[in-house]
């Protein structure tokens, strides 16, 4: 469902990614790691189609379809979504309004009728209860005084209510103390499902003990040095991404 | 059914009788020729068979007037006004001048009235129609009824204010420049001279008015003039709350604006005012447009009372306008709760003045300031306390938000305190609209006009949450048009 070729991107004039290939079937989850700096929210925004990150050679597939030029909102209502790493704040926006908001454009985009407010505010609680996101949260405004754990877990509430086709997790560990991480984990697992298939980006192997990758992928430098089973993040984990880094070089 | 024609004959009556003071006779019946001299200021009170009394106060206004000169200290630039070359009166738009149908209306104006969710004849009437009548605007019959009957019960007097002149003479000679003096400054004193029509409010003691005054108003201020003129007067315990201009943009031809807005609240006494102002703001190379200069003040005159005003300022070319409060009663109370959004070439410099007379008086000041464009706004506010305004407090809080890089703004405050126990308190912020915000919105699903609305309307929540209800949903929408091509 997603196939990315040859990816040159650049960001601020300077090349980040410098040919990353990555291929992603229905339903797999697919994790990638990698130092600071290599490169790996580049790769979200890429994906995600953030003004300022400029594909300068390969292609990106989404089903079926190149993701190259088209608009963020355009992305979003195909079904890509992106859990940020720094989830932003929006002053004066409940989160309830926002969630509203942003579910109505997706379902105008796609031609499909809106949902009324009750059926929705169901909906959402229902979601809501499952990751232990409070009804005096949904009322706050939109991320602003929300601890680490809180601004996580309002993303994988998003995810759930969006239910995308391609789902990108950018570092939804960090921050995350044991209790959150499997709060979110459990949440995130929960929508694992066979038309479903996620990126989850992490710097820790931490995270992949409670959300099991089908596919890890080591990520230096712009590129892709090393593919493998969940057994690669433990390896990593082991020998630290120096001996990774020098042995595939 | 009586009560409904009643409606529309009182909506005609604003229509000035067309003939009746014809007997002016070197000056035709509907316009005044352009230019300002006593004939032209006598012509207009005669047109309004106003008492003798008033057109002395109009002439010695345009005495004083003849002596000052235009103020030049706010930060807009425009070119100068001849004086010489504006028409003083004009008859309302006989239905020769009107268009036949929506067909003919401007597609543009019929475009935002649908963005803002107008029904179809309201538009009609807000565009200058002909033959759309008012109570056609109503859903039903009974609201007006019920309307009119409740006010009257209540003993509330609403009117256009040269009705007021006829009706309660005295009760607008009492009032009259009570707040703003006649020769408070150049344009104040203008509208002195040649106001031609306004609203009268007076709401009698203990009286809470059973509705916002707005609806109605809506409706009718399609005939109010360029020298607008508005009293209100809130009697001992008595509340009232009352909603000028209107969402949808107003089909105008004048340039110039010099409003005056009086209001008086006595002991106990609450008047919140809400203004949504959207005149024309001239196109998007900053040609033509409203100059609207306009003086509001608001006196508390007794203990215990409290003066709102709130305003969403998104129309005009240029804006001077600083609705302030007198807090004269002990522990009375001031507010100012202001969204100025500019765009393109628009300028915009208003704010506020709080002057704390009485002891433990209060005020409070809410502004938000979004440029976009290379709009410049600019924010003055003054807090000024007395040497017996003991215990006196102000809080005032002012944002601004700017939106791309050639546009600007700036906060100007004064204070001044000469009471050692007064405390006063400001704080100022600026921001961008943020890249950031905005790609975390359409990374959601939202277009970046759209993110652009939701982000702006998150930002002047606090001033928004103060509008009458059913304005409320307007006035947001209003805020996401005003800013539409400002990004990308
Ligand atoms: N706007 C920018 N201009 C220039 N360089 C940038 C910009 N944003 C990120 N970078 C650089 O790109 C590299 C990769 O960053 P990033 O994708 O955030 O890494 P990761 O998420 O793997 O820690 C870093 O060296 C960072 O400094
Ligand atoms: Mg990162």
């Amino acid at each position: 469902m997603l196939e990315i070729k040859n990816l040159h991107a650049e960001v601020g004039g300077k090349e980040i990614l410098k040919g990353l290939s990555l291929s992603i079937g229905d339903g797999e989850v697919h994790a990638i790691m990698g130092p600071n700096g290599s490169g790996k929210s580049t790769l979200s925004y890429v994906l995600s189609g953030r003004e300022g990150y400029e594909v300068r050679q390969g292609d990106i597939t989404y089903c079926g379809e190149s993701l190259i030029g088209m608009l963020p909102e355009e992305r979003a209502a195909k079904g890509v979504f992106l859990a940020f790493q720094y989830p932003l704040e929006i002053p004066g926006v409940s989160t309830m309004n926002f969630l509203r908001t942003a579910y109505n454009a997706q379902l105008k985009a796609r031609g499909v009728e809106e949902l009324d407010a009750a059926s929705f505010l169901r909906m959402v609680r229902a979601k809501a209860d499952l990751l232990k996101v409070s009804s005096e949260m949904l009322k706050r405004p939109l991320n602003v005084g929300f601890s680490g754990g809180e601004k996580k877990r309002n993303e994988i509430l998003q995810m759930a209510l969006f239910e995308p086709r391609l789902a990108i997790l950018d570092e939804t560990d960090s921050g995350l103390d044991i209790d959150a991480l499997k709060l979110v984990a459990d949440g995130v697992n929960a929508l694992r499902a066979p038309d479903r298939s996620m990126l989850v980006i992490t710097h820790y192997q931490r995270l992949l003990d409670y959300i099991i990758p089908d596919f890890v992928h080591v990520l230096s430098n712009g590129r892709i040095i090393k593919s493998g089973g969940k057994e690669l993040a433990l390896e990593l984990e082991r020998d630290g991404y120096e001996s990774i880094v020098s042995s595939a070089a | 059914m009586v009560a409904v024609q009643d409606t529309v004959k009182d909506v005609h009556a604003l229509d000035v009788d067309k003939y009746k003071y014809g007997f002016v006779t070197d000056i035709e019946s509907d316009m005044a020729p352009k230019g300002l001299n006593e004939g032209i200021i006598k012509f207009i009170s005669a047109k309004k068979n106003e008492p003798e009394w008033m057109l002395e106060l109009r002439l010695q206004a345009f005495d004083r007037w003849k002596e000052m000169e235009e103020p030049t200290w706010a930060k807009v630039s425009y070119d100068s006004i001849d004086f010489q070359d504006i028409h003083y009166y004009a008859a309302p738009k006989s239905d020769a001048d009107r268009p036949e149908s929506l067909d003919d209306v401007d597609p543009e104006l019929l475009k935002t009235y649908e963005k803002l969710g107008i029904p179809l004849v309201e538009q009609a009437l807000l565009a200058g129609v002909k033959n759309v009548a008012v109570d056609a605007v109503f859903d039903s019959v009974s609201v007006v009824t019920t309307f009119k009957e409740s006010l009257a019960e209540a003993g509330v007097i609403f009117c256009p204010i040269s009705e007021a002149l006829q009706k309660h003479p005295e009760l607008v000679k009492k009032y009259l420049g009570s707040v703003v003096p006649m020769s408070d400054n150049f344009y104040a004193t203008l509208n002195s001279a040649v106001f031609t029509d306004g609203s009268f409010v007076y709401i009698p003691e203990g009286v809470r008015c059973p509705m916002e005054l707005s609806t109605y108003f809506r409706i009718n201020e399609a005939n109010t003039g360029q020298f607008e003129r508005t009293l209100i007067i809130a009697e001992k315990g008595s509340y009232v709350s009352y909603l000028e201009g209107c969402t949808a943009p107003m089909r105008d031809e004048n340039q110039l604006h010099a409003a005056v807005v009086e209001l008086i609240a006595m002991e106990d006494a609450e008047i919140k005012y809400s203004t949504v102002q959207n005149w024309y703001p001239g196109d998007a190379e900053g040609k033509g447009g409203i100059y609207n200069f306009v003086t509001k003040r608001g006196d508390c005159r007794g203990a215990n009372s409290k003066i709102s005003w709130t305003q969403v300022e998104t129309g005009s070319a240029v804006t001077w306008k600083y609705p302030s409060c007198i807090l004269r009663g002990d522990n009375s109370v001031g507010e100012f709760y202001s969204i100025a959004i500019t765009n393109n070439h628009q300028q915009a410099d208003t704010g506020t003045k709080m002057i704390h007379l009485g002891k433990n008086t209060r005020s409070r000041i809410i502004s938000k300031g979004i440029s976009a464009g290379q709009a410049q706004s600019t924010y003055r506010g003054q807090v000024n306390i007395n040497r017996k305004a003991a215990g006196a407090r102000n809080y005032t809080q002012c944002d601004s938000l700017l939106i791309g890089s050639k546009c600007g703004a700036h906060t100007v405050p004064y204070i001044e305190s000469r009471n050692p126990s007064a405390i006063v308190e400001h704080e100022a912020t600026t921001s961008k609209l943020s890249e950031e915000q905005l790609f975390y919105c359409r990374q959601r699903g939202l277009s970046e006009e759209e993110a652009v609305a939701l982000l702006v309307n998150g930002f002047c929540r606090d001033v928004l949450q103060q509008l009458p209800m059913e304005f409320a949903v307007e006035a947001q929408k209003l805020v996401s048009i005003s800013l539409e091509g400002s990004v990308g």
